[in-house]
């Protein structure tokens, strides 16, 4: 064992065959990480926030036939307070996007985002329209997008899955502090205001950059 | 004490200002209103619907609802692409029922165009057209007793029978819940008769469903408790208002679009109109539980009298370069939800000059004020979830 | 028979065959409809559908007497349609159009007073082509938000310059996309 490390890798630095040996012997081996991330990725609990279409298909999949209580997510809280998860389903409009950053603001951390739909990555079918925000990965840092109009149950699903898997990379090793372990990061994201013709600012510009236009395009 | 005139030193300009609550009035407990935002965030407003209630006390005194945070420019985007162009984007307004949408849409650009329609695709729409209003209705009776505390069994009930006719859906267009299935002067596919015998054996099932779904929730106590005499919405002030559908036929009138216009192929089949007499929740809810089995009747009778072959689609309907005449149109259908109409203008090119739908779900929440002023705030939500709305066709 | 009638009581009234409607001058609009509500044989008690349209000026083709077809501005307007329905007759619809004076200053009576169904469609007329209803009990913007200046269904309205970069630009899009290419010809890439 290296030095330094006081028993956080042990498990990690175990070999599969021993722990497999030992498991079957009644004793099962893991590190503080890994039973750490397994733990909070077994229960996501996600906010009960349908915004269009896209809700709907949400609700089939927590209902009997895609059930996501098999994946440890079948929480829906409806208040932010107690949410893990944002799954931004549907069309997020300009009218709608300050209270989604609200809402955001007000989960406690570690929070996480899923994009949920053509709607929520880019404005979708909408994008052309007045009212419609192009993406919501304008004001919040998105972890999963899932394209899709709706996007079937098991595409939600699936995204459920990546994300627990990117929740199993998060280490516990102090020389990587996770970024919500600083009190000085608060994760909270202006929230824009109505203007007279549009939304101010029309998008935070401390994460997102419009994509440049290819000159060689027309 | 009305609630137009605040206690004084309340502003006026209060009422819609952006804060969430506010207490009037100076004196500790006498007359003090309490201003809550109910939404756009709310387990229980079916999407992001707000209210502005004024309550005395846990009594309503006043209800705003304010809309629009689900306006997705359905009318201007329309403006902008071709006539067939459109169809997706019907899907996506009433999004429980894709099928009706569609229909509305292609019944007002068949009008306007001058087009028939087949009589296997007219029946065709009748069949998708009736599985959509079971979806509609027993989702929203899922909805409304998720609202009454009924969390869980009877929504899970309802999704499980949606996912099999869903299943229908997508089987025929390929997609679950956005269908974009109409053409004008048509459907896109026909139905084989593998997906007919599935069909028919989801016909044969339903009424034994709807038989468990009654005995489990229709005469439970607290339902009636909490519905019966609640949101009474009077006869004279629905029409008025403009309310339609199951709404305005709970509160007694003999209104059902499908008799009235006979669009389509209505008049071939025999079915009965349900109608409320008391026009409170509970009869809007028994109403859509009566009608189900209504369209259970037309499905049958649809299934048996359709023809075994032929033309789906007009063969003078155009798919690509559709240009109809200069002229307008207003064709509307019975939506599950109300009368869904669609207004078209067009100036001969291939974009309609004006594009306008006619949301139900936006008209029927008129009367929403009316139904709540004087009920608890929990009944706000009750009463709200009776209307049956979807954000996305209310808001475009 | 009715036509006749309801034409005969309103001689300001005009029937335009191209869209089967009547067009009602505003300040008949409220007597008319109160007619229409309250007259046994026509008894429209629902009003189903209010809207409006833009019409900008444009240039129109008249055949004069002598068979000549000379051409002259036409004015722009916004013109409101309402759809009636009656329920207990179960007849309709019966269509009336009402057009403002000019673009600047739309000013239309409210029909609220008389339909309460009007009361939300008329505050989306006004929010969306910003027709203005005097009597109106609750005029205010109802889709979009209250510090929004613009009326988005105009014809002539000019969204916020949103444009992002698109892969296959076309029609529109594609006008959007040579102005913003213009426009980003002097900073590098990934300006902020």
């Amino acid at each position: 064992m290296e030095q330094g490390r006081t028993g956080v890798a042990l498990g990690a630095a175990m070999d599969d065959r021993l722990k497999s040996e030992l498991q079957r012997a009644g004793i099962f081996v893991t590190s503080l990480e890994g039973i750490y991330n397994w733990s909070r990725r077994s229960s996501v609990w996600p906010l009960q926030f349908g915004l269009a279409c896209c809700a709907i298909e949400m609700i089939a999949t927590a209902a009997a036939r895609y059930d996501l209580a098999r994946f440890g997510a079948e929480v829906f809280r409806p208040t932010p307070r107690q949410a893990d998860l944002m799954i931004v389903a549907g069309t997020v409009t300009k009218k709608m996007a300050p209270q989604v950053v609200r809402i955001y603001n007000q989960m406690p951390e570690p929070k996480y985002v899923i994009a949920m739909g053509a709607c929520a990555i880019s404005g979708g079918p909408f994008k052309q329209g007045y009212n419609v925000l192009k993406g919501i990965d304008r004001y919040l840092p998105v972890d999963v997008h899932i394209p899709g109009c709706p996007p079937r149950p098991e595409a939600l699903l699936n995204a459920l899955m990546f994300l627990q898997r990117k929740i199993d990379r998060q280490t516990l090793d102090a020389s990587r502090p996770l970024r919500w372990y600083d009190p000085m990061d608060k994760a909270e994201f202006p929230v824009p205001s109505y203007g007279a013709h549009d939304l101010t600012p029309s998008s935070n510009r401390a994460f997102w950059k419009p994509e440049a236009t290819p000159r060689n395009e027309g | 004490m009305t609630p137009d005139a605040p206690p004084s030193g309340a502003p006026a300009e209060s009422l819609y200002g952006p804060r969430s609550y506010r207490v009037w009035g100076d004196d500790a407990l006498a007359g003090q209103f309490l201003e809550v935002s109910m939404g756009p965030h709310h387990p229980s407003t079916h999407g992001v619907f707000r209210m502005d209630v004024v309550l005395d006390g846990e009594t309503v005194v006043r209800l705003k609802p304010v809309f629009g945070y689900l306006h997705r420019n359905h009318e201007k985007l329309a403006e902008g692409m071709s006539w067939l162009g459109s169809m997706p984007y019907t899907d996506r307004l009433d999004y429980l029922c894709s099928m009706t949408n569609n229909w509305a849409y292609a019944l007002a650009v068949e009008k306007l165009a001058g087009l028939g329609v087949p009589e296997r695709a007219e029946y065709i729409r009748v069949i998708v057209g009736e599985l959509t209003r079971l979806v509609n209705h027993i989702c929203l009776a899922g909805f409304l007793l998720a609202d009454l505390g009924a969390l869980g069994t009877p929504l899970l009930y309802a999704f499980r029978e949606r996912e099999k006719i869903l299943d229908v859906f997508e089987e025929i267009s390929g997609a679950r819940m956005m269908c974009n299935y109409m053409r004008f002067g048509g459907v896109r596919a026909d139905l084989s008769p593998e997906v007919l015998q599935k069909i028919a054996r989801i016909v044969d099932r339903f009424p034994a469903f709807l038989d468990e779904f009654e005995r489990l929730v229709s005469g439970n106590e607290i339902l009636l408790s909490r519905c019966q005499g609640v949101g009474v919405l009077p006869r004279d002030l629905a029409v008025n208002a403009g309310v339609t559908g199951p709404m305005l036929r709970a509160s007694g009138v003999d209104y059902d679009l499908r008799k009235v216009d006979r669009y389509g192929i209505y008049d071939r089949f025999e079915f009965r109109v349900p109608l409320g007499e008391h026009g409170d929740v509970y009869d809007r809810y028994m109403l859509r539980i009566l009608e189900m089995r209504e369209s259970i009747s037309i499905l049958r009778q649809a299934l048996a009298q359709m023809p075994e072959k032929g033309e789906i689609l007009h063969p003078q309907a155009k798919l690509r370069n559709f240009r109809p005449k200069p002229g307008e149109a207003y064709g509307r259908i019975e939506g599950p939800k109300g009368e869904l109409g669609f207004y078209l203008i067009s100036d001969g090119g291939v974009c309609p000059y004006r594009y306008r739908v006619r949301p139900p779900s936006f008209i029927n929440l008129t009367v929403l004020e009316d139904m709540c002023l004087g009920q608890k705030v929990a009944d706000v939500i009750v009463i709200f979830g009776s209307v049956d709305i979807v954000l996305g066709e209310a808001d475009r | 028979m009715n036509a006749e009638r309801f034409a005969a009581q309103f001689p300001g009234v005009q029937w335009d065959a191209a869209t089967s409607s009547w067009i009602v001058p505003h300040e008949i609009l409220l007597d008319v409809a109160n007619f229409l509500k309250t007259d046994p044989e026509f008894r429209m008690e629902m009003l189903s559908n209010v809207t409006g349209v833009d019409r900008l000026p444009a240039k129109v083709k008249t055949k004069g007497e002598d068979g000549k077809e000379t051409e002259h501005e036409r004015p722009g307007y916004l013109e409101v349609v309402y759809h009636f329905y009656s329920v207990s007759r179960k007849q309709g619809p019966l269509v009336l159009r009402c057009r403002t004076e000019g673009r600047e200053t739309p000013i239309l009576p409210s029909i609220t007073p008389l339909f309460r169904s009007a009361e939300f469609q008329e505050r989306e007329i006004f929010d969306l082509f910003g027709i203005v209803f005097s009597g109106h009990p609750d005029l205010r913007r109802i889709l979009m938000w209250d510090e929004f200046e613009d009326f988005p269904m105009r014809k002539d309205y000019v969204e916020p310059d949103d444009y992002e970069w698109e892969p296959t630009p076309h029609d529109a899009v594609l006008v959007k996309a040579r102005r913003r290419q213009v426009a980003d010809s002097a900073p590098p890439r990934h300006d902020a």
